[in-house]
């Protein structure tokens, strides 16, 4: 396996709500990420997904748990310190309307990481935004523009353009194409894979619509509860499913093909529990069709079942 | 088979500052007795304008209709008075929104939303009507519904709201049901809930509802015809198979070509559709997709297609399916530069 690039050890954190209750958005999470890939995460709303991300990229601080930067300790730096690490890891939102200032023209909205790091000055800083347009498909006279004058899909290039600013080496994208159309969902997808490529990016890769997970994913996580259930390369994930939700979850998506064998739809009764007081031990069991005695009991370990397949199931002893 | 609906030759303007938006651009379309039709497009094709007028809904102080007309069951829905109107709606035909979060009274009991709709249209004691609405509450597959009858909208999740929506929509049996992007704000295991639930009411009241969205996924799944929508257009409708074995549109090819396979074992690029979808404010003067088409012709710059009828359920507004025009192949070449 190539080099290490985040490694994250037993992530929590935890938000305090009304009555002396807590929101375990992200429960102890343990993953690598590794340097080149593109590491997918799925879940429902609600599962942690975006927490984890944000906790990543330093928007958040954890509750206890480490995460490990190039091997460097992350939690705990001070400001300046982890302002210098910041700079090596960008993030992506959903929402390209709410994310841009409406105020501040694009260049300068690209050019914000560039001076806030004093990268380049004058004319080299204008050469490096113009060059960041074209990276991203846009034109240099755009640079003069407001966000208003851009459509969604236009919106979500500028979005990446300003992350590239800095030059970094990891990239959290937060569902980037959830908020746009169908025809620009692909342009901005190939765009990810181009920019990857040329600049020697790595992804985590946030999202619900399964289909572009998979297409651009090398592993997939999938959450639920604030808990990771299932790791696995987003081959084997697809092609052999270990636990019952990651089941559910697949045959869930709506295939775009009217002649396709009907599957074995699994169809999970109810909703997902309230995350302030999930189920003991397995927080699946409830909505789980293969639920056992056990899966009440004791929460399930986090282990490898197969090569590079983990899981967190009673089924896999 | 019966027709319910007949929509023909609507055409709907919004008024703005910048000038006279078309929206709906010659849309004619019909729907048949206890039938999924699905429109399928992006945002801004016109989708939701078309359900909205309609369902009466058009904010007629910005809004014209500039002409069509829309017959249900013989009667034009644009002529009828208000009052006429309103005794459809909600008892004849209903319609389900999008944001289930807002689309509900906050202020009100999930049980009297329901039984209110029963009490106004089918004049029955509110007795009864709670009788109703309780069945209703267990018919769409809530829990507990004596309990829940009594319950504020904060109180139910997401998917139990829309679940909440589709009981008020059915409870005066409609012959027609719109869902306007029923489940895209819902998650993917709680959306096979609700398209399972669509289904099997349909199956059961004979209901027959008109399906707008925009995954190809969901059309695949619950659709028997699909209407394809572009820039306020129809450009192709079909049967489902037609439209996704044989479809006769770039527009729908592109669709198609821009979602990853799902079953595929190898990893292939995606094909998007390149630029963004036209203004409005001035559409171009041929096919509005041509300034996105691979293979535009001089034609589709000056000209809208006519459409051409490709079987009698399957129709396509494009000229590439004209006898004299040369096949896709050809005319890959020349495409797009035809704009540049």
């Amino acid at each position: 396996m190539s080099e290490v690039l985040v490694e994250i050890k037993n992530l929590k954190r935890y938000f305090p709500v009304a009555d002396k209750k807590t929101v375990k958005a992200v429960d102890d999470i343990s993953l690598i990420i590794h340097k080149g890939e593109t590491l997918g995460l799925v879940g429902e709303s609600g599962s942690g997904k975006s927490s984890l991300g944000k906790l990543v990229v330093g928007l958040d601080t954890p509750t206890s748990g480490s995460i490990l930067f190039e091997g460097k300790e992350f939690t705990g730096l001070n400001k300046k310190d982890q302002r210098e690490m910041n700079r090596e890891m960008q993030i992506i939102f959903q929402d390209p309307h709410a994310s841009l200032n409406p105020r501040m023209r694009i260049g300068e909205i690209i050019a914000e990481g560039i001076d806030g790091y004093n990268l380049a000055k004058g004319k080299k800083r204008l050469e490096i935004v113009y060059s960041l347009l074209e990276k991203v498909g846009l034109r240099p006279e755009h640079a003069q523009r407001y966000p208003h004058e851009f459509s969604g899909g236009q919106r979500q290039r500028i979005g990446i353009a300003r992350a590239l600013a800095v030059q970094p080496k990891f990239i959290v994208a937060d569902e980037p194409i959830s908020a746009l159309d169908v025809s620009i969902q692909a342009q901005v997808i190939n765009l990810l894979e181009d920019l990857k490529e040329k600049e020697q990016l790595t992804y985590l890769f946030i999202a619900h619509d399964l289909g572009m997970v998979k297409h651009i994913s090398d592993r997939i996580g999938v959450m639920y509860l604030g808990k990771m259930m299932e790791l696995a390369s987003s081959d084997d994930l697809f092609k052999s499913p270990l636990h019952p939700y990651t089941q559910a979850l697949m045959s869930a998506i709506p295939i775009a093909d009217p002649s396709s064998i009907k599957r074995e739809r699994i169809v999970l009764k109810g909703d997902p529990p309230s995350p302030v007081n999930p189920p003991s031990g397995c927080r699946f069991r409830t909505r789980c069709a293969k639920a056992m005695d056990i899966c009440a009991a004791i929460e399930p370990q986090w282990k490898e079942v197969e090569d590079n397949h983990w899981t967190a199931c009673h089924l896999y002893p | 088979m019966e027709q319910l609906l007949e929509v023909k030759n609507l055409e709907v303007n919004f008024r703005t500052y910048g000038g006279e938006v078309k929206a709906v651009r010659d849309v004619s379309f019909h729907i048949n007795k206890s039938e999924i039709l699905a429109i399928v497009g992006e945002s801004g094709s016109g989708k939701s304008v078309t359900v909205q007028t309609i369902m009466g809904l058009l904010p007629m102080s910005v809004a014209d209709i500039k002409n069509g007309t829309i017959h249900y069951k013989g009667q034009n829905l644009l002529e009828l008075k208000k009052r006429e109107l309103r005794k459809l709606k909600g008892s004849k035909i209903s319609m389900i929104f999008q944001d289930p979060m807002t689309s509900l009274n906050p202020t009100m009991k999930i049980g009297s939303q329901i039984a209110e709709g029963l009490i106004i249209h089918q004049k029955i004691s509110k007795r009864d009507a709670k009788e109703q609405a309780i069945n209703m509450i267990k018919l769409v597959g809530i829990p507990n519904p004596e309990q829940r009858y009594d319950q504020y909208p904060h109180e139910f999740s997401g998917g139990m709201r829309q679940r909440v929506m589709i009981a008020i929509a059915l409870a005066c049996r409609p012959e027609l049901l719109i869902a306007d992007e029923p489940t895209t704000a819902l998650d993917v295991t709680i959306q096979a809930q609700v398209l399972k639930l669509m289904i099997e009411l349909k199956e059961k009241t004979d209901t027959a509802i008109i399906l707008i969205t925009h995954d190809l996924g969901v059309v695949a799944e619950t659709a028997e015809r699909v209407a394809v929508m572009y820039a306020g257009v129809i450009v192709e409708t079909g049967t489902v198979h037609e439209i996704f074995e044989n479809p006769k549109h770039p527009y729908t090819w592109g669709l198609m070509e821009s979602i990853p396979d799902f079953m595929s074992t190898t990893k292939e690029r995606l094909i998007p559709i390149e630029g963004s979808p036209p203004d409005l404010f001035a559409p171009p003067k041929g096919c509005p997709f041509a300034p996105r088409c691979k293979y535009a012709m001089d034609i589709c710059v000056d000209q809208m297609p006519l459409d051409y009828e490709i079987s009698s359920s399957h129709s396509a507004k494009c000229w590439l399916n004209d006898e004299q025009s040369p096949n896709a192949d050809e005319v890959l070449a020349l495409g797009r530069s035809l704009y540049e």
